[in-house]
């Protein structure tokens, strides 16, 4: 009985998971639009929404006002103080834009008729992590100066000269090539394991309901998928925390050099 | 070794395509990849966890700082089997 039920478990190819068709503009063309454009493109128009709500100050902030303002305090005490210092503050609005950003492009993984992340796709975390990439190397050059940030990471004080041959290369890789790669890496592979384990779980609920007997399986699957339903929810904010706190760490490590 | 000779006399028995002997290897690889990139990053998030919650308990006032820790340790560590998730999506479906 088994053996029928997963002969009967149609599980989609991986491009009917991830691959959306144009909603207008021909394929392949770079004004084409698809489901994943859109989503991007509402998460910053949410993103600016909320700093046009949050911007006006008020005494006893109610509502929106409130819901922005104890965000922006959490990067500002759960981020920014605890990695770069009080002379991070400067830049709260990169990581806020961030950190919204990836949060509402991850939200659109629960919420019906979208039911797919935006960042389960390369593009954006690939493109995140190499502004954030570039945005460390600035800043780490404007507060150091090139030669001596260069030198810094390459050579490190206080290692004898002979391990040089061994700690330069492992450094410039670390620093300046897995770092944007593991990035990108964690969220896009965050978001596309759940968004599959959804699916996964979908599937199976889909085909213990039409199943005879089987359907009697079908509240524990249920009940998995709505579980993990929650599960991600706490995933994307998870996910969009450590992409932040980590470009933090990066900025931090930039503009504080070790000693 | 051995499930390439099973595989080939599985192929032999019911006369499979070089397009499915392909398919299976890959699956078998994909799965083995997946389980193996899974096993250590398990562990190191296991223990990196265990020691802070017994941190945390010892010392509740540097929760906090703990906790910020915490998050980035399994970040690194995460990564490892993210990776070989990725290398289980590229063999299986690529």
């Amino acid at each position: 009985m088994i053996a029928t039920l997963i002969a009967e478990v149609k599980f989609p190819p991986i491009q009917n998971l991830v691959e959306w068709p144009n909603l207008f503009g021909p394929k392949d063309t770079w004004y084409g639009f698809n489901k994943i454009a859109l989503m991007s493109l509402l998460s910053v128009l949410f993103t600016v929404v909320l700093f046009l709500v949050g911007r006006k100050k008020k005494m006893v902030p109610k509502g929106a006002q409130n819901l922005v303002e104890s965000s922006v305090n959490f990067i500002e005490e759960g981020i920014i103080n605890q990695t770069i210092g009080p002379d991070g503050m400067k830049y709260l609005p990169y990581l806020a834009t961030l950190f919204f950003f990836i949060l509402f492009g991850n939200l659109f993984e629960v919420i019906p008729g979208f039911q797919m992340p935006a960042n389960a796709r390369m593009a954006n975390p690939a493109i995140m992590a190499i502004v954030t990439w570039a945005f460390f190397i600035c800043v780490g050059i404007k507060a150091q100066g090139p030669g001596k940030y260069f030198k810094n990471n390459l050579f490190p004080p206080g290692v004898p000269v002979a391990l040089y041959i061994l700690v330069t290369p492992i450094e410039l890789i670390s620093t300046f090539i897995v770092r944007p790669f593991s990035l990108a890496v964690r969220l896009f592979a965050n978001m596309l394991a759940g968004h599959i384990l959804l699916v996964t779980f979908s599937v199976l609920c889909i085909t213990l309901a039409t199943a005879s007997l089987l359907a009697l399986a079908l509240p524990f699957s249920f009940f998995m998928l709505v579980a993990l339903t929650g599960f991600e929810v706490m995933v994307a904010f998870l996910q969009a925390y450590i992409f932040t706190i980590l470009a933090a760490v990066y900025i931090g490590g930039a503009l504080h050099p070790e000693h | 070794m051995s499930t390439l000779a099973t595989v080939a006399t599985l192929a032999q028995d019911a006369g499979l395509t070089a397009a499915d002997q392909k398919a299976i290897s890959a699956a078998q690889g994909a799965g083995m990849a997946y389980g193996l990139a899974a096993i250590g990053p398990g562990i190191g998030i296991g223990y990196l966890v265990g020691q802070s919650v017994q941190a945390m308990a010892r010392q509740p006032e540097a929760a906090g700082m703990v906790r910020t820790t915490m998050f980035l340790g399994i970040a690194f560590t995460e990564a490892l089997a993210l990776i070989g998730f990725v290398v289980f999506i590229l063999l299986k479906f690529v």
